[in-house]
């Protein structure tokens, strides 16, 4: 025979898994009424007003395989972190420009710099950065020095640069340029007088 | 036992049955007989049953980055076949139903569709040719091993190589490759150094030692024989059976087997009583350096990472040089480098150009190796850990490009820091720091080369591994058609004056190279 508190704690169980079904259903139909709040995962572009300033870009050139040197003017944020950021997009808007010297792939852009003291720059870019980047020696080394290079004159006080591809350390660009290691910006310098004329 | 009475009757004749004194021996004789001729049945039936078991089993071994492990291979209709749900099962989410004759696979988000008895199946919705017919054995797929090779790229979206004589799978970058060396210690030692841990078991033999490599992606050297030309040990084999791979080594002496803390070295020397009684290794043969990853396997795979183990880095002698420059035709197998047109690929380009390189710089007297003489995967670290091996007084890595005009000549864009070297060995980022003045001279002496039969030529550094990584000088010479039109990078012609024009840059500082230490 079974005993009675076993019956009671049975009833109690049931009665409870009735009543939670019960809530369950009623909490699920709240849910459904609820309007969907708006969900934007476009990324919000920082609203860039005031003076524009003077910089220098080092623009790659594919033809002739080199680096030129060029003033732009464009506005920039008195954060520095973000100064970075911006001076390097404005060097991708002009790679990404229908008469582009150096084209970059479509969607090219710059996630976010990093300027870690002391003297490190990371560079993060996007996938679509590096996954369609034209191969090749001397493309690949165009990109990275016209980088480096832009940062380094614009922003004093840095001596290595480290480029992330989607957060992601990267063996290579588009497979030659080495990623995997820290640019030293004194030799990105050198190399950029050498990509600055034609031997 | 009754059924067997009746049969006993059955068969005893009528008229030796009708004497009552013989009859109750006589069955009990035919009694003895049928039990032995049972006893003999049964042990008959078994075997038969056990022969096959007994018989060696094939195997495939399939070695991936996920898991080693192997499979039984079955043999239908003269055939070798294997169990496709059983092969993918380690490698991801499979799943299969069997819907006769149709059986269906999913691995991770791929279909494929298989029919029994058909050669041809659906993967992804596209045709797959299976060289044979496809099997369904209980709910059981098996396709044929020789199809292997072409069906697995399309459901694994990956690389994946079969030897199939040795019922070897190699799914992705896995092989790990070796070099030997006889070292002209006396008495003389051999040295195997693998890109990746081994751990092989040792069997001797009057005259042999053997290296079996079952658990280990080891993959063939360039010949399956390798020659020392030391008369203590002359001579050793490469082979692949089964499902493994196994280094005969041939000796005049016993040899013992020293394993590295690593895994990576392995030394084969004579024991200490043996040292003093060896013949000593004669003149000019004290080091032959022989054994090179050219193979066309699938890959290499051994990725040392930038901060693990340094480079040992042996001071390198002339004695000690087999090869005097090493050329490294770049990318290879899945890495085709730049698509310099739907249909030429750079990895082609550069290997043809390593090809002619070696013709033109061995014509001029040059010793020359060349890295990568097929199709193969070869990772960057593996590169520069087998041209460091060679003790090489060059190093040249060939790219081809569509873009710009002529020639670039390459040397090495050091990266920041890098870590310091400790005592003998080498940091593996700055390998190159110190051997950079010779790179610069090797570069400078072919692009004054290059200019002397017309063709653009550029000096620049790049940050392009593995010349990092090398310890002696190392260029990269990337080569681009003279204008914009591509099809001299084909052409044998251009390919000769490029190749004719490097192979007279590195003659000419020959002994710049050579007295470097």
């Amino acid at each position: 025979m079974i005993p009675r508190h076993f019956y009671i704690a049975v009833s109690i169980l049931l009665a409870a898994v009735l009543g939670m079904t019960i809530y369950g259903w009623h909490m699920r139909g709240r849910a459904a009424a609820t309007p969907a709040a708006s969900v934007d995962t476009l990324p919000v572009v920082a609203p860039i007003a005031g003076p524009t300033e003077q910089v220098t870009l080092f623009v790659a050139y594919d033809d002739v395989g080199i680096l030129h040197m060029q003033a732009a003017h464009i506005p920039l944020p008195s954060v520095r972190q973000q100064r970075a950021e911006e001076l390097l997009r404005a060097l991708i808007a002009l790679y990404l420009d229908k008469y582009s010297p150096h084209p970059l792939p479509p969607g090219s852009d710059i996630r976010s710099v990093y300027l870690v003291d002391p003297g490190l720059a990371v560079i993060d870019v996007n996938a679509a950065f590096a996954d369609g980047h034209r191969s090749g020696v001397l493309s690949e080394e165009l990109t990275v020095a016209s980088l480096i290079q832009t940062l380094a004159a614009n922003i004093p006080g840095i001596l290595k640069v480290k480029i992330l591809v989607e957060g992601k350390e990267r063996e290579t660009l588009a497979g030659h340029a080495d990623l995997s290691a820290f640019f030293d910006v004194s030799a990105v310098n050198q190399l950029s007088a050498q990509l600055q004329s034609v031997q | 036992m009754r059924s067997i009475r009746g049969r006993i009757t059955w068969r005893l004749p009528k008229a030796k049955l009708c004497h009552p004194d013989r009859s109750g021996a006589q069955r009990a004789q035919w009694r003895d007989l049928l039990f032995w001729q049972l006893i003999t049945l049964t042990l008959l039936l078994f075997a038969v049953l056990l022969l096959p078991a007994t018989a060696p089993e094939k195997h495939l071994a399939v070695y991936s980055t996920v898991a080693n492990y192997s499979l039984p291979i079955v043999q239908r209709e003269g055939r070798d076949y294997v169990g496709l749900l059983e092969l993918l099962d380690p490698l991801g989410t499979v799943s299969a139903k069997s819907d006769p004759p149709r059986w269906r696979i999913h691995y991770n988000n791929v279909l494929g569709d298989f029919t029994a008895g058909k050669s041809r199946a659906l993967v992804q919705g596209r045709d797959a040719d299976l060289n044979g017919k496809f099997l369904l054995e209980n709910g059981r797929g098996l396709v044929p091993l020789g199809s292997l090779n072409s069906l697995l790229p399309r459901i694994l979206g990956g690389p994946a190589t079969l030897h199939e004589e040795s019922g070897r799978l190699f799914i992705g970058n896995v092989a790990t490759h070796f070099t030997a060396s006889v070292s002209s210690d006396d008495p003389a030692r051999l040295v195997f150094h693998f890109t990746a841990p081994v751990n092989p078991s040792v069997a001797s033999e009057p005259g042999k030692v053997r290296l079996s490599f079952r658990r280990e992606p080891l993959t063939a050297p360039a010949s399956p024989m390798l020659t020392f030309g030391s008369k203590i040990i002359p001579s050793a084999d490469y082979s692949e059976s089964n499902g493994g791979a196994e280094i005969s080594v041939t000796t005049t002496i016993p040899l013992l087997a020293n394993f590295s803390p690593d895994g990576r070295t392995i030394t084969l020397a004579p024991p200490k009583a043996q040292a003093s009684a060896s013949a000593p290794v004669p003149p000019g043969q004290e080091t032959t350096a022989v054994s090179v990853p050219v193979t066309a396997a699938p890959s290499a795979t051994s990725q040392q990472s930038n901060n693990q183990s340094p480079l040992s880095a042996p001071p390198p002698t002339s004695a000690a040089r087999r090869y005097f420059a090493v050329v490294d035709a770049s990318h290879g197998g899945n890495d085709r480098g730049e698509a310099l047109s739907p249909a030429l690929a750079e990895k082609d380009i550069t290997v043809a150009f390593a090809r002619r390189l070696r013709q033109e710089l061995e014509s001029r007297g040059i010793s020359t190796l060349v890295l990568r003489d097929s199709d193969a995967n070869l990772s960057l670290d593996d590169r520069a850990f087998f041209a460091n091996s060679m003790h090489a007084a060059v190093y040249i890595a060939l790219h081809a490009a569509s873009n710009g005009h002529g020639v670039r000549v390459y040397t090495a864009l050091l990266p920041y820091g890098g870590e310091d070297d400790r005592g003998p060995f080498r940091s593996w980022t700055s390998a190159q720091s110190s051997a950079v003045p010779l790179s610069q001279a090797a570069a400078a002496s072919v692009a004054g080369e290059m200019k002397k039969v017309q063709v653009t030529v550029r000096t620049l550094t790049a940050p392009l591994r593995p010349l990092s990584n090398i310890v002696t000088a190392a260029i990269a010479v990337e080569v681009a058609p003279p204008a914009s039109d591509l099809s001299p990078l084909t052409a044998p012609d251009y390919q000769q004056l490029i190749a004719g024009a490097v192979a007279n840059g590195i003659v000419a500082i020959r002994s710049q190279l050579a007295a470097a230490p």
